[in-house]
């Protein structure tokens, strides 16, 4: 069983206490008239389903609720690390040095 | 003492007998034993019939790696456990135990016939051979190959035990408590940390319990880890290793007592979270590969020590041994100090250590170097082998009563690779050994392959001048997989050790190929002509060793499988005799039933009362949402797809959710408090879901919103009162509330007291009459509730149920979501397209409203059915048709959603979802069912006063 850092309790907890949430860094667009048939079906159902390093949203909900994002590696289920909501999307692994919210 | 028990060896307790039942015969052995090695003293070596073949088998081995003594344990009425080795059931007072596979008896089994025919039986045989007629393969095959082939059987009976779990929290967890074990948890016990040890055997100590010498040591080791306060744990298997440090393990509590004196739970599962992990796991010995190696008496050297050492018993007077590996010889030495006569060793390599020839010789044995055992005799145990010189035909005939097989040794990887570790191979070995790093774990000992390799060769199978197509070399002894077969796999094209297993079943018993995966790849590798290596290792998976159901399950079963949940008004319910039905994890009453009446009967005197009287309802499992804030408003009218802003406080309104696909999500009444409060209701069911996805936008896509939501399903007790005399039943008891039809129109909300309690009022209505829900603290609800309940009494109250309340409902086309929809209707499909805020610019799933896909003519959509024939209801679910008897397969254009019996209408009713359905009303269409084919009329989705004049009583 997994631990996942929640950022805002920032401590590691066990995987039961946390849902899924899908991909991260999908934003809903600010006006979804402005997009094509295409652009729309692209944004609601075409995902990245990676091999190796995917970010992807969590919710830590059977303990502060809150919405998070993480990167895991979808190949050896490790999570690299998890931020909070609205941070910037990491870059690669070794070159990143953003705001993780909490580290890992 | 019987002629097999060896007196003053072991550490079993002579003076005090044993007395069990092995195949309804008593037998007696001694406290200490195993079923095996009290078999092994009482002169029995038979004790199972192979899987597929039923050929006898005997001991392979002394611990979990056993693949032929499975027996089915029997410690009472619902508690017969199947496949048990004999060599981990430990003797006890009153165990009673039966062979498997085999009928009429062990010694005599029709089932062996099967031996005769086994050319028919080769690798992948019923993958080629029942393959059609498929029905056949319901009927006949597989209740015939079940009986055949197969090992125990399933109890019936529901298992009377308890089980148990516990969460461990350590810094180091050891597991095995063999010589490396402890020797890490020594090194760990003056640190502070907190340390835990296990194992999986009754006593600590792992093959130093078959070595005297180091007794000493181990009994002063296990008291220096007692006082250290390492928590030393036996009876207890490292069943899986998961990510992060955590290991399940699972502790057998009562399975070794007697079952009159076991008390307390049977078993405990440990899920154990450890900063970091010690895998010393130990090895298991290989056996050979060669004709007839199967024979009852063949056994694992290694095993033969341990029942020399551990239990002082002989498994032989005159013992053979088949050696390729150095390790045998030790065997041999202690068998013949012990004055167990050593018929003779075969080695397979042409030049011995000086060092073993010489101690060979000092203690008289016969050496035969250069030369394998090309097969076994006897019937039901062996009585003698055949060997010839490596090469050559000049065959040799040695009498025995066993015969013993040291082929090297194979590290216990199985956690290691669990956790994806990776292993590398180790030629000197001959196996896999674990390789890298892992997150907080390490192995030690003879897990990571820190065996003394001596010198070995690791044969794929042992070379015989026989033509291999004339007898059988088995690999995997539980599956009945010879040889022959995995070559027989590889000739047919398999490459991947992964398939080959598959297809040969190599592997795949319960003992998950401990002693046949490496024989197995060495075979598959020859035969593709790769090595081991570039072949490579099926993976490990999670148990170790067979595992309970109770075990996983623990207490969560019968009432403890999930909560109940249970309004303030259940008990009421309760006491009136209602019968209940599960809504989500609610318990809810479905119908009051009076004296002998059946559903129906109850369900039309409560459809009528609410129809021409009043009707009470306990409607608290509704979901309820509290959504507060300076932007509440602006954040409902971007979930939902109705108008909020406008909504003035004071009234409420039909919500309707949809995901951001357009697809109907979930549905109920909010009503605003004030400019910045909203009282939300979903459906029972998607309480949870809805909260959740509101969250999500609220924290991830609208964070700039300043809203607030709480659940509070939970602090309001629901009480619907429905019907033209509902008013009359709370009027004397409503203050601060005025209840005219002027002042509290339908759909207006209002607040005051019921009862002398706070109550917050919704004039509404889910039953098309007159309706108030009147929502009070939920510590008030039962008690407003038999008040309300006396006060009706007058009016002829009715309690009603979930029954009725869909009947009703029903009766009106008010759809209830996850029933009439499915997750593909839209607003539109479901006929509730007023619903949609036709001026809004955006709200949640308003974009895939406009997919071409979404504006379809031909989508299902909601109508009315109705049967020809009045008195017959249709099935739920069951398929609609244009077309009767059109040839298959007939196109299905919809299915029934909801079909009740109609008091109201005195007929049949349902709703259904139909391709292009409105534009089908009055058509006629049909619905086959099983025995007749029934014709149905389309019809608008509502059957009972279209123009809502009883809203208002």
């Amino acid at each position: 069983m997994l631990l996942i850092h929640c950022p805002y309790c920032d401590e590691p907890r066990p995987e039961i206490e946390f849902g899924y949430a899908g991909e991260a860094h999908i934003a809903r667009p600010i006006n979804p008239d402005d997009l094509s048939d295409a652009e729309w079906e692209t944004y609601l159902f075409v995902r990245t389903n990676a091999r190796g390093r995917h970010f992807e949203r969590w919710r830590h909900v059977h303990g502060c609720g809150r919405f998070f994002n993480a990167v895991r590696d979808t190949v050896t289920d490790t999570f690299e690390r998890t931020y909070k909501a609205g941070v910037a999307r990491p870059g690669e692994a070794d070159s990143w040095t953003g705001d993780t919210g909490g580290i890992v | 003492m019987s002629a097999f028990r060896l007196p003053g060896r072991g550490r079993i307790d002579v003076a005090r007998p044993v007395a069990f039942r092995f195949d309804g015969k008593a037998m007696t052995g001694a406290a200490g034993d195993t079923l095996a090695s009290a078999l092994l003293a009482n002169g029995v070596h038979l004790v199972g019939r192979s899987f597929k073949y039923h050929r006898p088998r005997g001991l392979l081995g002394a611990g979990v790696e056993e693949p032929n003594a499975l027996m089915g344990v029997d410690r009472g009425p619902g508690r017969h456990t199947a496949n048990v080795r004999a060599t981990t059931i430990e003797l006890h007072d009153d165990l009673t135990v039966e062979t498997q596979n085999r009928w009429p008896s062990l010694g005599f089994d029709l089932g062996a016939a099967t031996n005769l025919l086994s050319p028919l039986f080769p690798a992948g045989f019923y993958n080629k051979t029942f393959m059609w007629p498929r029905s056949a393969w319901e009927t006949l095959y597989e209740p015939a190959i079940r009986r055949m082939a197969g090992l125990g059987k399933a109890p019936h009976a529901i298992d009377p035990d308890r089980y148990t779990a516990r969460h461990d929290f350590v810094d180091l967890l050891i597991v095995g408590a063999g010589r490396a074990g402890i020797e890490a948890a020594l090194a760990a016990s003056a640190s502070g940390e907190r340390v835990m040890l296990i194992d999986e055997q009754p006593e600590l100590g792992g093959k130093l319990l078959a070595n005297p010498a180091r007794w000493d040591w181990l009994a002063g080791a296990l008291t220096r880890l007692d006082d250290a306060g390492v928590v030393c744990l036996s009876r207890t298997t490292a069943i899986g290793l998961y990510h992060d440090g955590f290991v399940g393990a699972v502790e057998r509590l009562t399975d070794h007592l007697p079952p009159a004196t076991a008390t307390g739970p049977r078993e405990r599962l440990h899920r154990i979270r450890a900063a970091r992990i010690v895998l010393a796991t130990g090895a298991i010995e290989r056996p050979l590969v060669f004709a007839d190696n199967d024979r009852p008496g063949v056994m694992l050297a290694s095993a033969a020590r341990t029942y020399l050492h551990r239990y002082g018993v002989a498994v032989g007077k005159r013992v053979a041994l088949m050696v390729t590996h150095d390790s045998g010889y030790q065997v041999a030495f202690d068998l013949a100090e012990a004055g167990i006569g050593i018929a003779a060793i075969v080695d397979s390599r042409p030049d011995l250590d000086p060092s073993l020839k010489a101690r060979a010789s000092d203690l008289g044995l016969e050496l035969i170097p250069h030369a394998v055992v090309i097969g076994t005799h006897g019937a039901k145990a062996v009585t003698g082998i055949t060997l010839a010189p490596l090469g050559s035909r000049q065959v040799r005939k040695i009498a025995c009563d066993a015969l013993l097989m040291a082929g090297g040794w194979t590290p216990t990887v199985h956690l290691w690779s669990h956790g994806k570790g990776k292993l590398g191979w180790d030629e000197a070995l001959g196996a896999f050994v674990p390789e890298g790093e892992m997150d907080r774990v390490t192995c030690t000992g003879a897990c990571a392959g820190a065996i003394d390799p001596g010198h070995g060769v690791h044969a794929e199978a042992l070379w015989s001048p026989r033509d291999p197509a004339s007898f059988k070399a088995f690999v995997d002894l539980q599956n009945d997989v010879t040889a022959r077969d995995i070559r027989l796999a590889v000739r047919e094209g398999f490459r991947s050790i992964e398939h080959i297993k598959r297809y040969t079943t190599n592997g795949m018993a319960t003992d998950q190929g401990k002693t046949s995966n490496l024989n197995g790849l060495q075979v598959a590798a020859g035969a593709l002509g790769n090595t081991a290596p570039q072949v490579g290792l099926t993976t490990f998976r999670p148990p170790y060793t067979p595992t309970t159901f109770g075990a996983l399950a623990g207490s969560a079963k019968d009432a403890l499988f999930q909560p109940t949940r249970k309004t303030v008004i259940d008990s009421w319910a309760h006491a009136q005799g209602a019968v209940f039905e599960n809504v989500a994890q609610w318990r809810r009453a479905r119908y009051f039933p009076r004296a002998s009446e059946d559903m129906d009967a109850a369900v039309a005197r409560e459809c009528r009362a609410v129809r021409t009287g009043v009707g009470m309802f306990d409607a608290s499992t509704l979901g309820k949402i509290e959504v507060v804030g300076p932007d509440a408003a602006e954040f409902l009218n971007r979930m939902y797809t109705n108008p909020w802003k406008a909504l003035a406080p004071g009234r409420c309104r039909y919500g309707l959710l949809l995901g951001e696909d357009g697809f109907i999500r979930d549905d109920g009444v909010a009503a605003r408090l004030a400019d910045d409060r909203f009282h939300v209701t979903t459906t029972t069911g998607g309480a949870a879901r809805v909260l959740g996805m509101m969250e999500d936008y609220l924290q991830t896509e609208w964070p700039d919103l300043d809203v607030w939501l709480t659940s509070t399903t939970e602090q309001y007790a629901v009480i619907a009162l429905q019907g033209p005399r509902a008013r009359d039943v709370i009027a004397p008891h409503v203050e601060g509330v005025d209840l005219s039809p002027e002042a509290l129109p339908h759909m207006a909300y209002a607040e005051g007291r019921i009862c002398g309690v706070p109550m917050r009022l919704f004039r509404v209505s889910f039953t098309g009459e007159l309706g108030f829900e009147v929502n009070v603290p939920a510590g008030h609800g039962l008690a407003v509730w038999e008040a309300l309940w006396a006060e009706g009494q007058r009016h002829g109250i009715t309690a009603y149920g979930t029954e009725t309340m869909h009947v009703l409902r029903a009766e009106k086309g008010y759809i209830i979501v996850g029933q009439d929809s499915d997750g593909t209707l839209t607003p539109d499909d479901a006929g509730i397209g007023w619903a949609v805020g036709k001026k809004k610019l955006d709200f949640v799933g308003r974009r895939s409203l406009a997919r071409p896909d979404m504006l379809l003519p031909d989508r299902k959509q909601l109508v009315g059915l109705l049967t020809d024939d009045p008195h017959y209801v249709l099935e739920e679910g069951a398929q609609i048709v244009d077309v009767p008897n059109a040839p298959v397969p007939v196109p299905m254009i919809g299915h029934v959603t909801s079909s009740y019996h109609s008091p109201t209408l005195g007929r049949s009713i349902a709703l259904a979802v139909v391709a292009g359905g409105r534009a089908r009303i009055g058509e006629t269409l049909f619905v086959p069912m099983a025995d007749k084919t029934h014709r149905v009329t389309v019809s608008e989705p509502l059957f009972y006063d279209r123009e809502g004049a009883r809203l208002d009583g």
